[in-house]
């Protein structure tokens, strides 16, 4: 394999790290989800090329099969969603952004900790990178914690979905097809259930924060 | 020292110092463009320059001698940070003596020496800005240090000639680490510059001043000395940014033949960058200052993140 390929590899995961981060600061539902539609791009980018790189066809399905789930289909239901709820200049103020960010930086060093010995052991020449998947996956886990509403938190599991993804590309060069293809058809029956959720959580509640889901009982 | 060391260092200073209003202009220019206006013309800060020298300086009755001192220490700190930064050639002999985190410390000092004039005349303005702007400055600084650490640890020396000639003059490779460091660059050069997610160089609202308001109490010489130096920290910046980030086309130790083309090439950079300032600070709102903490602490964990990546996947 070519250095140039590497590096762009290496640049593309760099990017996905990066918008992690930015999910994880973005405070805007709207951004939040155009966010979304991004990382999906630069994996599918990302996938791609790893199957320029080494020549599997089976790649090359697996990256037009993101696209079009990632790119277009979830971002479109999502944009659907938050103008049926009326939420879509919603902002979220209760994020306590330094420590978010601190407690993220800690995060990325467990996750680069933790991939090292398995990178050694793999094969792949993506094998550097999976420190990367990890930790977009400890991300937009944390994000998951941190948020409120019900939207940013199911943001935060796609993305999740994503970062594991992209371990698999790194680590084992994707997963078998049957595999992949379960796994897109569950996030997409995912999404409209958790659709079908929100409508529900906002009749009960009359808002979609999900710490009225915490109680129990009614008053 | 060879006296074509020398010439390379003088030429370069002299360039720095003396095209610095013109990419404050510049900026300036863009930035009326941008928002539907004629805009003053490149030149203006010359003039401006020009108007204050001529005039008479006035002092406030309380003034120490720090306040008569700090411009000159001020202008001349960022005289000697711009010299220590690669502009169109690599052949700097004062870089020797100093490196990236003495540019650091050369910046602080202008700083400290300027916050310390500010509360010195004890005006209520002036130590508002002062205490402002070491706000900024104390979140501001530990960011650039861990972005100048990103690029020296790929070229294993934290010289910016070495760094460029490394960067520049080897073969071309891709570092993404050097992407979050580029990120986390940007935003510390707002912050750092007075320019307006952070700071709104053009207002005189005593809300929102940072920078100017430290400025109040100067005129005349002191105050051209202020100005100055401000241009001649947007250009030692915008020269970092471009030695660290976009280094093509800065010619080799004594390579003489190659400075022309480097004049130029960093003329269409200057250009470049600037434009880009002026259309980042058109498309962004002035934050609240409370939230300048928020922006220069992502600032610093993306920087701390370009040196994790660089330590992770080694390129």
């Amino acid at each position: 394999m070519s250095v140039a390929a590497a590096d762009v590899i290496n640049l593309l995961a760099s990017l996905l790290l990066l918008i992690a981060f930015a999910m994880l600061a973005q405070r805007r539902l709207l951004r939040l989800i155009h966010l979304f539609a991004l990382q999906g791009f630069v994996l599918a980018l990302n996938t791609a090329v790893v199957a320029a790189t080494i020549g599997q066809a089976h790649l090359y399905f697996s990256a037009v099969l993101t696209l079009v789930l990632k790119v277009i289909l979830l971002p479109w239901i999502l944009h659907r969603l938050i103008d049926r709820l009326h939420v879509r200049w919603d902002v979220e103020t209760q994020v306590n952004l330094s420590t978010i960010q601190l407690v993220g930086i800690v995060l990325v060093i467990i996750a680069f900790n933790l991939a090292s010995p398995i990178s050694q052991l793999a094969g792949t020449v993506t094998r550097g990178t999976l420190g990367i998947a990890m930790a977009s996956v400890l991300l937009s886990f944390l994000m998951m914690i941190t948020r409120r509403k019900a939207i940013p938190q199911v943001i935060g599991f796609l993305s999740m979905e994503n970062g594991l993804f992209f371990a698999a590309t790194s680590a084992t060069y994707g997963m078998p097809m049957v595999v992949e293809l379960g796994i897109a058809l569950d996030v997409l029956v995912g999404v409209f259930i958790f659709g079908i959720f929100f409508f529900q959580i906002r009749e009960t509640f009359d808002s979609l924060d999900i710490h009225h889901l915490e109680r129990l009982k009614d008053k | 020292m060879s006296w074509s060391e020398l010439a390379s260092q003088l030429f370069q200073t002299v360039l720095a110092i003396a095209g610095a209003p013109l990419l404050l202009g510049w900026v300036n220019q863009c930035r009326a463009w941008l928002q539907n206006r004629s805009g003053p013309g490149v030149l203006q800060p010359y003039r401006l320059l020009i108007k204050l020298l001529q005039k008479d300086a006035v002092l406030a009755q309380n003034a120490s001698w720090l306040f008569r001192v700090a411009p000159y220490v001020v202008f001349a700190c960022m005289v000697l940070a711009v010299s220590i930064v690669p502009l169109v050639a690599t052949d700097l002999p004062f870089a020797l003596a100093a490196d990236v985190i003495a540019l650091v410390g050369l910046l602080a000092l202008a700083r400290v020496f300027m916050a310390l004039a500010a509360m010195d005349v004890g005006t209520a303005f002036g130590s508002l800005g002062a205490r402002r702007e070491m706000l900024i400055a104390c979140l501001a600084e530990p960011a650039l240090l861990m972005v100048f650490f990103t690029p020296a640890l790929i070229s294993q020396s934290t010289e910016l000639t070495v760094i460029v000639d490394q960067l520049a003059h080897r073969e071309l490779r891709l570092y993404p680490s050097m992407a979050f460091a580029a990120v986390a660059f940007v935003m510390v050069l707002l912050a750092e510059n007075a320019r307006i997610p952070v700071d709104n160089p053009a207002t005189h609202l005593e809300l929102t001043m940072v920078h100017e308001a430290m400025l109040l109490e100067y005129s005349a010489r002191h105050l051209a000395l202020m100005e100055w130096a401000h241009a001649l920290k947007l250009m030692t910046y915008a020269a970092i940014g471009i030695a660290l980030f976009a280094p093509w086309g800065i010619a080799e130790a004594g390579v003489w033949s190659m400075v022309p083309l480097a004049v130029a090439v960093l003329a269409a950079k200057l250009a470049l960058a600037g434009a880009g300032l002026a259309l980042l600070e058109t498309l962004s709102a002035k934050m609240r200052i409370f939230r300048a903490p928020e922006f220069l602490g992502m600032a610093f964990m993306l920087a701390v993140l370009g040196m994790l990546t660089r330590i992770l996947v080694q390129t």
